[in-house]
């Protein structure tokens, strides 16, 4: 993370961007974090909620993280976790309200899901652990990023829960009706919570033994 | 460090910048959200008669289709009527009534206002009914059209704060709507009998197949909510639908 030595540095500079990338794969916030869990069980029945709350999800954690970084060195520690949720509520009820005034469609799929964008762990993870102490600029782009690694989770996890358990993606069918005529049938299972925590520990599973460092040294 | 006095005002003044925002974005972005809440309800009367409505031409369909607005007592009296873009009975329109605002003055004794809507199709008549009910989680609610006889279902159209996706949400589908075309609220002595949603197919049932439909697989309470909603909602309708036919 960065060290308070950053004074001449460029916006894109390697580090920076390792900011944006990170979160994507090696510091995933679902699945090497694992946080997050309880949205990416109940939005992921389809495709498109999924991409909807990953966008509303990158914009509260980018907005919160830069808020909050522009804000820490005023903010008292005694009261930081109060402050931190006044902010990630704000920025929640404001992005519920603009999706209620002109993407109202969306808003109705979405319904209790964009409300509870607040207990979503990675926001607090991200303003406690990264905003608290960095500058505003790399909390914005740590957010984005987390925001994204998030998104491609809930992408992967809604795409096959949605492929197996309804026959289709995005809405469209994707199984021919044929398949159905000679007796397949869409996995019921898929659309229930549970197996949304099985794709995500397959998930979890590929990625650590494709990746080296996430495996335990013991 | 900070000290006490300091975090008393910090908190103090980040209440009141925070209730300030919030205050301003709900008074700037209402008329927007009112104006989504309005044409959703055109919407959903337009589906319950059949019509294919988008958002923007909601407005102009709902006009040229539905061609009477009623406002009627628990009697089947009519109390308002609104027609052709004029009040010309009482003072409120039955598009404005929420039939949830009016259901709760029934437990408190006051009098109650049901709105209803009339539409033209074809040489037809139609009368549209709205329904509101509760599911798993939270209300449901719907309209359902009825032909002449006031008696066939002509169109019906469903929908759901937050029941299950994929489960009880199937409820706001087509699929499940479709079912309710051609059923009949009364029986053949004009008794009311209902529409029943029915766990495990209305075929496998007591009930006659003209009275009931097939509820969806693994929403059994949304279903029963949507059932009872049905019932509960039309029965309140009975003596302006008994009144109708007695004076044809």
């Amino acid at each position: 993370m960065s060290n308070g030595n950053t004074n001449r540095e460029s916006a894109f500079s390697a580090k920076n961007l390792r900011l944006l990338t990170a979160p994507l794969s090696k510091e995933n916030p679902i699945t090497v974090q694992v946080l997050g869990i309880c949205s990416a069980l109940a939005v992921t029945v389809k495709l498109k909620p999924a991409i909807v709350m990953a966008l509303a999800v990158t914009i509260v954690i980018a907005l919160s993280n830069l808020i909050t970084s522009l804000l820490r060195k005023t903010i008292p520690p005694r009261i930081r976790i109060i402050v931190q949720l006044v902010i990630i509520s704000l920025l929640v009820i404001l992005v519920d309200q603009v999706l209620k005034a002109f993407v109202y469609d969306v808003s109705k799929q979405l319904s209790v899901f964009v409300g509870l964008i607040i207990t979503n762990c990675i926001v607090m993870g991200r303003l406690e652990a990264f905003a608290m102490a960095n500058r505003p600029w790399q909390s914005l782009i740590d957010g984005i990023g987390n925001g994204l690694g998030y998104g491609i989770i809930l992408i992967i996890v809604s795409f096959f829960r949605e492929f197996l358990g309804s026959g289709t993606v995005y809405g469209y069918q994707i199984i021919p009706e044929s398949f159905y005529a000679f007796g397949y049938e869409d996995n019921g299972l898929m659309i229930l919570p549970p197996m949304a925590l099985i794709i995500v520990g397959i998930i979890i599973w590929v990625h650590r033994s494709s990746n080296k460092d996430l495996i335990d040294k013991s | 460090m900070f000290s006490n006095r300091y975090i008393f005002i910090y908190s103090t003044i980040m209440v009141v910048v925070v209730a300030v925002l919030l205050a301003l974005a709900a008074t700037l972005l209402q008329p927007f959200q009112d104006k989504n809440i309005r044409v959703e309800r055109m919407q959903y009367i337009l589906t319950a008669i059949n019509v294919e409505s988008t958002v923007d031409n909601a407005e102009e369909l709902y006009e040229k289709h539905v061609t009477e607005e009623l406002v009627i007592s628990v009697d089947g009296e009519i109390m308002g009527r609104f027609k052709d873009g004029k009040m010309e009975q009482g003072s409120r329109r039955a598009f404005d009534i929420d039939l949830r605002t009016e259901l709760k003055k029934i437990k408190d004794g006051g009098a109650v206002e049901l709105p209803v809507f009339i539409a033209v199709n074809g040489k037809d008549t139609l009368t549209i009914i709205p329904l509101t009910g509760k599911g798993l989680w939270g209300p449901i609610w719907g309209y359902i059209s009825l032909k002449s006889d006031f008696t066939t279902i002509f169109g019906s159209v469903f929908d759901h704060k937050g029941e299950t996706p994929g489960l009880g949400a199937e409820i706001a589908l087509p699929e499940f709507q479709q079912q309710f075309v051609g059923k009949k609220i009364l029986d053949e002595n004009g008794q009311f009998v209902s529409v029943q949603v029915i766990k495990g197919g209305v075929k496998n049932s007591k009930i006659p197949e003209i009275h009931g439909v097939d509820a969806i697989s693994g929403g059994t309470i949304t279903s029963n909510g949507a059932s009872m909603m049905i019932e509960s909602s039309l029965k309140m309708y009975v003596p302006f639908i008994s009144k109708k036919i007695s004076h044809e």
